[in-house]
């Protein structure tokens, strides 16, 4: 793609903001002509997610001067993709989201790099994230939110006086729709909350008890829920349901018609048993590309200080009329993810092998199988087999001695914990105090165990 | 519709369902300048299957427009805009029709009226409000939808422009269930007669459905209050705890909504101010040229009037709740045939109607009336003024208020000053700050332009804030990429719900606040 070609007259319009001074500007805005240039150029962006919201997300970075972006996805493009996705074709259908996404993009806006990863968020270890210096999500679930929230608030440190050190601030943008409806926010973590502090505003999935499905059903999504859950494996003994296959769905249809007809219960159809079975969330084109450019928008203004930001939270809704609304939510002050830490003591002698048992028992942590890394050195890893041997050695050490005798540091906990009865991935930041060791002086840090 | 176009419009197809969707591949779409703006807006449309779409635009492909248009890229320098946005718009779906004509729109209504009313809808976009106002009297004259957006600088507006815009599926969010737990029917009543609330056996007790616990504790109530059902903060408090001690364990979750629930039963009778005001109308006093909304609202208010007892026709659907299947079942098979019978006496209304008026009385489907009677509650009239009444008789007092409001005042700076900017190119043929050289002169000019406007509409000594001033200067007409996408997008959002009858539009001037993100809607 020869940039060359191209003037920075194609930048007239991103200019008009980025070149002139201004009267309602981010303190540390610094007009210049060579902030657009400076932007593509030493601004690494992650886009996370390339479906409805990755998709518009790549064409407006692309197109608000951006010129380095990487976007990370584990999905294949289906059909149901189409009405919205618009950088795939029918063709495209099965290939990888990012890469395709990352492609075309490349294509149509000259002198912008792309790079996709074709993987999950958790392969990727903690350090590929730092690369960034700013990380904007387009989700649809919950835990990779949840997940990608802690990474980018492991890397934030706190001064002695507990006020977050700005080189160690990761700023995200996120964004999600639903139908009609959509919300935009930025979170400076160790400032405004993290995803953790307002884990409320996304209320956990509602599911019909079992008594209800195998006893008194009432509705058509009851029926098809007994079919999945429970008639599947009654037949299919051994056999994982996939929902992806379309012979496994039609089986789930045709038993949850049975059981309507038994019990005089209408209204089961295929397209309902694919919604409720896949819980699939209505989209739509408009609302991901309002929901996105709001994204990218603060995107632009957060790195660039060209003007006021968002503060910290909006919410959409075009169902009636046009609703938009920007709340100021509050850090959650003892929050786990992008607090300073949760505190732990511990004897100069305790081994790693001890510690990480201690984990599990921890009443505010309970991770089971964790990896343990210190200064980005991994002390502990249970995984790829070739690192677990590796650093199985460690296990033995004292920690104090692994962590250089200091005498206290944060360590980073990955490792798995139990969250409604589902197991998700999680990342904790803990600050290891040594007892007895000369230098601790300050006992009263917030979070204590 | 075909399997294929079933899956790939799964997503949407259950928001606004095959009806929405085939009301969708029927519109023509007309679009006024294709810069991002008007492109973006269009993609969404395409990708949702919109049936065809023209693309109008005089100008050529310049170095610029790769700065902020997607659907360009440098192949397309030096040809025809109108012709590589559509060529890129087609490549996205080919379902649908996508067209161009190389013609500034401008010309167009000066010298072309009649090439507008081809359109379902037109798309005006980057217009100067001075083709706006004749655009916008043409299509009013030809019944053709007029969507207006506009991006500029960190700010933008969306405004729809048309007589009137009817809606029966409005699909809120959050809706009362219309249970008449407050008026139960002799059916109904008689059902939950058949149920003994002190019944012994714990199973039976924890699955009788809340809609006849409330029906008969309501009814004990009623007995030893005269009649009447409970209505002060008291009577209700005391009424839910009438409920409570029914319960035979507290993990009964009938009860619980029961609990929940018993505000209902405190529902006022009769119809929402909202649904008076509908039947209440002028245009439901119907003749021949009546629409078939106001002939059905016609009936309605004879149904109201007469069988309905001053109730709209039953909805017929309850939500789900703690309960065997029979007991659900039944109660469903009650309020469905309750529905069906108002939607017969409904349906007997409508074609006496259509005679009276000397049309043809089976010229409204039984469908129609079935959807009608069970969207009855949500109905919606949206009304426009047209452009030209809103800029010389603006709705004074509310916009007064909001120039001094918080959350407002930008927003009404911002409506203000995009009409100042377009004086200012009438007068002076170029945005103001478009230009590094002329900024400070710019600013005092566009200064006097802003205070000018807010005199002609009434306001007189008031001011915009300087700063606002400043930055709109500092924008210099920029039509930034993310600000058109959203602007597009809100654009598109508001064609689907124009097109699709379905959900209520904007009503307002659509404000974009891009500074911090407080967009307000304007009344007009």
């Amino acid at each position: 793609m020869a940039d060359e070609a191209l003037p920075e007259i194609r930048w007239r319009d991103v200019n008009k903001l980025l070149a002139r001074p201004g009267n309602i500007v981010a303190p540390t805005f610094a007009h210049s002509p060579q902030l657009r240039d400076d932007l593509g150029k030493y601004v690494r962006v992650l886009v996370v997610g390339a479906g409805g919201l990755g998709c518009e997300l790549l064409k407006d970075l692309a197109l608000m001067g951006f010129q380095n972006i990487d976007v990370i996805d584990m999905d294949t493009i289906e059909v149901s993709n189409l009405n919205r996705q618009f950088l795939f074709r029918l063709q495209d259908v099965g290939k990888s989201k990012a890469e395709v996404a990352a492609k075309r993009v490349m294509q149509r806006v000259s002198g912008v790099t792309i790079v996709p990863h074709f993987c999950r968020i958790e392969d990727k270890d903690i350090e590929f994230y730092n690369n960034f210096q700013i990380i904007v999500l387009g989700l649809d679930s919950i835990e990779a939110r949840s997940y990608i929230n802690s990474v980018a608030c492991s890397f934030l440190e706190y001064d002695d006086n507990d006020n977050p050190i700005e080189e160690t601030v990761k700023p995200m943008v996120d964004g999600g729709t639903e139908g009609f409806k959509g919300h935009a926010r930025v979170i400076m973590p160790g400032t405004t909350p993290c995803f953790e502090c307002t884990i409320w505003l996304f209320p956990p999935q509602v599911k019909f008890p079992l008594c209800t499905l195998a006893e008194t059903p009432r509705t058509a999504a009851h029926c098809i829920e007994y079919a999945h859950l429970i008639r599947w494996d009654e037949v299919h003994s051994g056999k994982a349901f996939d929902a992806d296959n379309p012979e496994h769905m039609q089986w789930v249809y045709s038993e949850a018609v049975k059981r309507a007809d038994l019990f005089g219960i209408t209204g089961v159809t295929y397209s309902l048993t694919q919604g409720v079975v896949k819980n699939i969330i209505p989209a739509i084109a408009s609302t991901n590309a309002i929901i996105s450019a709001a994204c990218a928008l603060e995107t632009f203004k957060l790195v660039s200080g060209c003007s006021k930001t968002l503060s910290n939270y909006l919410t959409y809704n075009g169902l009636d009329g046009i609703h938009i609304k920007a709340t100021d939510f509050v850090r959650e002050k003892d929050c786990l993810v992008c607090g300073p830490g949760t505190l732990i003591e511990l004897e100069t002698s305790v081994t790693l092998l001890q510690f990480i048992e201690s984990l599990a028992e921890h009443p505010k942590l309970l991770i089971s199988k964790p990896s343990i890394t210190y200064r980005g050195n991994n002390l502990y890893m249970q995984a790829p087999p070739i690192l677990e041997e590796m650093t199985r050695s460690n296990l033995r050490l004292p920690l104090f001695n692994l962590m250089d005798k200091v005498p206290k540091g944060t360590v980073h906990v990955s490792g798995s914990t139990d969250k409604d009865g589902k197991r998700t991935s999680c990342l904790r930041k803990l600050r290891v105090v040594f007892k007895g060791v000369d230098g601790i002086v300050d006992m009263d840090v917030a979070g204590g165990s | 519709m075909a399997t294929e176009a079933k899956t790939k419009y799964d997503r949407q197809l259950r928001i606004w369902g095959e009806q929405g969707q085939s009301a969708l591949e029927k519109a023509s779409i007309c679009l006024l300048n294709c810069g991002p703006t008007g492109s973006e807006a269009l993609k969404n449309l395409v990708l949702g299957g919109i049936g065809s779409v023209t693309v109008v635009d005089g100008s050529k492909v310049e170095a610029f427009d790769l700065g902020n248009n997607f659907m360009l890229d440098q192949e397309s320098l030096g040809q025809s805009k109108a012709k590589c946005v559509s060529a890129f718009l087609q490549e996205l779906n080919d379902a649908v029709k996508a067209k161009f004509v190389e013609e500034s729109p401008e010309t167009l209504i000066e010298t072309k009226p009649s090439f507008f009313t081809q359109f379902t809808l037109v798309i005006a976009t980057q217009l100067l409000d001075r083709y706006l106002l004749k655009l916008d009297k043409i299509c009013w004259q030809a019944n053709v939808i007029l969507v207006v957006a506009r991006s500029y600088g960190l700010t933008g507006l969306v405004r729809i422009s048309m007589k009137e815009h009817d809606v029966i599926e409005s699909k809120p969010d959050h809706f009362l269930d219309d249970l008449r737990l407050h008026n139960p029917w002799p059916e109904l009543k008689e059902y939950a007669h058949t149920f003994d609330l002190n019944v012994k056996t714990p199973v039976v007790h924890k699955h009788i459905p809340y809609i006849v616990i409330l029906i008969n504790i309501a009814e004990e109530w009623a007995n030893t209050h005269g009649g009447s059902l409970p209505s002060t903060r008291q009577e209700k408090r005391d009424f839910k705890d009438q409920v409570k001690a029914h319960m035979l364990n507290l993990d009964e979750e009938n009860y619980k909504e029961a609990m929940d629930a018993s505000f209902k039963v405190s529902a006022p009778r009769g119809i929402s101010s909202h649904l008076l005001q509908i039947i209440n109308d002028s245009a439901a006093e119907v003749d021949s040229t009546s629409s078939d909304f106001w002939v059905l609202v016609a009936a309605l208010k004879e149904f109201i009037e007469n069988e309905g007892d001053g109730e709209p026709p039953l909805e017929g659907s309850i939500p789900d709740m703690t309960s065997l299947t029979d007991y659900y079942i039944n109660l469903q098979k009650i309020y469905q045939a309750k529905a069906e019978s108002d939607c017969l006496a409904m349906e007997q209304r409508v074609r006496n109607i259509l005679k009276r008026i000397g049309r043809d009385p089976e010229s409204i489907s039984k469908a129609s009336i079935k959807n009608f009677c069970k969207n009855a509650r949500k109905l919606f009239v949206c009304r426009y003024r047209q452009l030209e009444d809103e800029y010389n008789t603006p709705v004074l007092p509310e916009l007064q208020k909001y120039l001094t409001d918080e959350d407002y005042s930008f927003a009404v700076g911002f409506y203000i000053l995009l009409r100042a900017v377009d004086r200012f190119a009438a007068n002076y043929n170029r945005f103001p700050g478009m230009f590094d050289g002329d900024m400070d002169e710019d600013i005092s000019w566009l200064k006097t332009i802003a205070v000018g406007i807010l005199n002609d509409l009434g306001f007189h000594g008031s001011t915009i804030p300087e700063d606002l001033i400043n930055e709109m200067c500092r924008f210099g007409g920029a039509e930034l990429h993310a600000v058109a996408a959203l602007i597009g997008g809100i654009a598109s959002q508001e064609v689907i719900k124009l097109v699709t009858k379905q959900f209520v539009p904007l009503t307002g001037t659509f404000i974009f606040n891009g500074i911090d993100q407080k967009s307000q809607v304007l009344p007009f």
